[in-house]
């Protein structure tokens, strides 16, 4: 069993269409390296340096990284991860 | 103030709900809710909230009618191309429900009209198509207490989320920070599936009758995403960030500012 990680709309591009992909448990930033070796460019686009961007938050199961150990936060096999991107269209 | 027979007759299937009740129509009737755009988000908000029979209902958008709203801004039509989209909402909300006092205000929010435009309504909703504008909606309920229904949409994809300032978390205490600018593709180039506001509109103006009768749960220190692909409905929550610049313990956005003009996309 692995971590569930699902993937926004404007990422999906680079996920070649999938919503749900899967990664290694670890912390977020291995899991964000992870999914990179598979998805070449992911970790571009949601962190810098080693941290995620601060437009980008990043869940495990419903909580905010933020408010735990943000990217040393540990993901475990079977959580559900949830990478959301603030996106700002209304019109 | 008392309903005429014909109001009775149109607010039948609310008041006859035990949750609204004639009580509860009273309050829809004397609410006021200003609308921030009337476009993808605006439209269904607006026509939704002129059925339930909101009685004020302010819509602030400077644009005009053009012929690629069409495929999702419903409370405009070929017969309105060109004319001011306020204007155009307010006739077919009107049309909709002559109950309703639509206000038609023909300017583009910022930092110094917001304060002065949204101080005299009750509810604020958020349907712009842009970040600066959301950080400065955002900035300027909080510094007025005032409850904003922000809704957001992209592709396929949408996000809302309530938020009572003072009663949990704002915009900022979620996004700390809006895209930079040049990182990202426009909007107009990204596109959105023309049904999606109409989901996300819906909602938004669920939760503004919610707020305006107190029934339910508020949407607040949660975000509600919807991914029409997926067809999935999630939440994830929200926590205050007592570190935040505008609602937190010492807040150092103590002034209203226009951010410039940027992206939608990351």
């Amino acid at each position: 069993m692995a971590v569930k990680v699902k993937i926004p709309v404007p990422l999906q591009r680079i996920t070649q269409g999938k919503e749900e992909v899967e990664a290694e448990a670890g912390t977020v930033i291995s899991l964000v390296n992870d999914l990179n070796q598979k998805y070449p460019g992911l970790a571009e686009r949601i962190s810098e340096n080693g941290k995620i961007r601060r437009f980008v938050n990043v869940y495990i199961n419903e909580e905010d990284i933020r408010f735990l150990k943000s990217e040393d936060t540990s993901v475990k096999d079977g959580d559900v991860v949830s990478i959301v991107p603030a996106i700002a269209g209304g019109i | 103030m008392e309903f005429t027979e014909e109001q009775l007759k149109r607010y039948s299937r609310h008041i006859i709900l035990s949750e609204v009740g004639g009580k509860g129509q009273k309050k829809i009737s004397a609410a006021k809710v200003l609308m921030v755009g009337a476009g993808g988000l605006g439209c269904p908000v607006g026509y939704y909230l002129a059925a339930a029979g909101v009685g004020t209902i302010a819509i602030v958008d400077n644009d005009e009618v053009e012929l690629s709203n069409l495929q999702r801004q419903i409370a405009h039509s070929v017969k309105t191309l060109g004319m001011k989209k306020a204007d155009s909402a307010k006739q077919t909300f009107e049309a909709l429900n002559p109950d309703v006092n639509v206000v038609a205000i023909k300017e583009r929010i910022n930092s110094k009209n917001i304060l002065d435009l949204i101080r005299d309504y009750d509810i604020i909703v958020d349907g712009t198509d842009n970040f600066p504008t959301r950080y400065l909606i955002n900035d300027a309920c909080v510094m007025l207490g005032k409850p904003l229904v922000t809704g957001a949409i992209l592709r396929f994809e949408g996000q809302v989320t309530t938020i009572l300032p003072g009663d949990g978390p704002c915009y900022r205490c979620l996004f700390e920070e809006p895209p930079p600018a040049g990182l990202v593709p426009s909007c107009q180039e990204a596109g959105v599936l023309g049904v999606l506001p109409g989901v996300i509109g819906a909602l938004q103006a669920t939760e503004v009758l919610k707020l305006i009768i107190g029934k339910g749960k508020p949407l607040k220190g949660e975000l509600l995403i919807y991914d029409a692909l997926g067809v999935n409905f999630r939440k994830v929550k929200i926590p205050k960030n007592s570190e935040c610049p505008v609602c937190g313990k010492e807040p150092t956005i103590k002034e209203l500012s226009d951010m410039p003009e940027q992206y939608c996309e990351i």
